[in-house]
């Protein structure tokens, strides 16, 4: 995790779905392809839809973990 | 990506709150998964296009069995209850940070949605174009069919 700098957050805690995800849509665009952007939920959906979303649009999720709640998710912009 | 997009196709035919919100969230998050997506609205769904109408956009607690709301059938037809049923449930999305009708419309247009206006329905309940929103573009049956023909993930809502 040390190589990996956090180009941009996304504070996306306290929403329901599917605005997490429709924001990611639009900070992934906000950071050039490579860097790697950090979204925070708390939305427990969260986990299987960032994992559906990375599969459909190619980019890397490169981490995610969970604590208190909070869930957290570092997604590598690929294109 | 240079390959192909995957493609899904709504229908969306009503304008309560029910019937609102599926077709709206499921074509923005499709749009953000990088799908080609079309709605087709139709039938009272094609309220939904209608210039400032999504705020209006109601519930009726008459026949809505599951509402959690502590009266009988009979009661949710009397006048005013349609009005209370919607402050409530709007009150409870907001609290759950849902996002607006509105919001999602503007997403789904800057995503570059397509938005079928069902001409049939437009002579039936005799519906201007000047009285829909921008962007909207005309199409019938066959435009449907044609475009969900190739789609990977049809639905009618």
């Amino acid at each position: 995790m040390s190589n990996i700098k956090i180009a941009k957050t996304l504070d996306a805690r306290n929403l329901s779905c599917p605005l997490p995800i429709l924001k990611t849509k639009k900070a992934i665009a906000e950071i050039g392809i490579g860097d790697f952007l950090e979204i925070l939920a708390t939305d427990p959906g969260s986990e299987s839809d960032f994992q559906a979303w990375t599969k459909s649009t190619g980019h890397e999720l490169a981490d995610h973990s969970q604590d208190g709640g909070i869930y957290r998710y570092i997604i590598k912009r690929t294109k | 990506m240079s390959e192909k997009k995957k493609r899904i196709a709504i229908i969306a035919s009503k304008a309560d709150i029910p019937g609102a919100y599926p077709p709206l969230l499921l074509a923005t998050t499709a749009a953000a998964m990088d799908y080609e997506v079309s709605i087709f609205f139709t039938f009272f769904g094609l309220n939904l296009l209608k210039k400032k109408k999504l705020k209006k956009v109601k519930i009726t607690p008459a026949g809505e069995t599951a509402m959690p709301m502590p009266i009988p059938q009979v009661v949710g037809m009397l006048p005013g209850m349609t009005a209370m049923a919607t402050k409530m449930m709007k009150s409870w999305m907001k609290k759950a940070n849902v996002a607006t009708l509105q919001e999602l419309m503007d997403i789904a247009i800057e995503s570059g949605v397509e938005l079928i206006a069902c001409e049939m329905t437009k002579s039936v309940m005799r519906i201007k174009d000047k009285q829909l929103i921008d962007g909207c573009t005309p199409g019938g049956a066959a435009t449907f069919l044609e475009y969900a023909s190739e789609a990977e993930i049809t639905l009618f809502i």
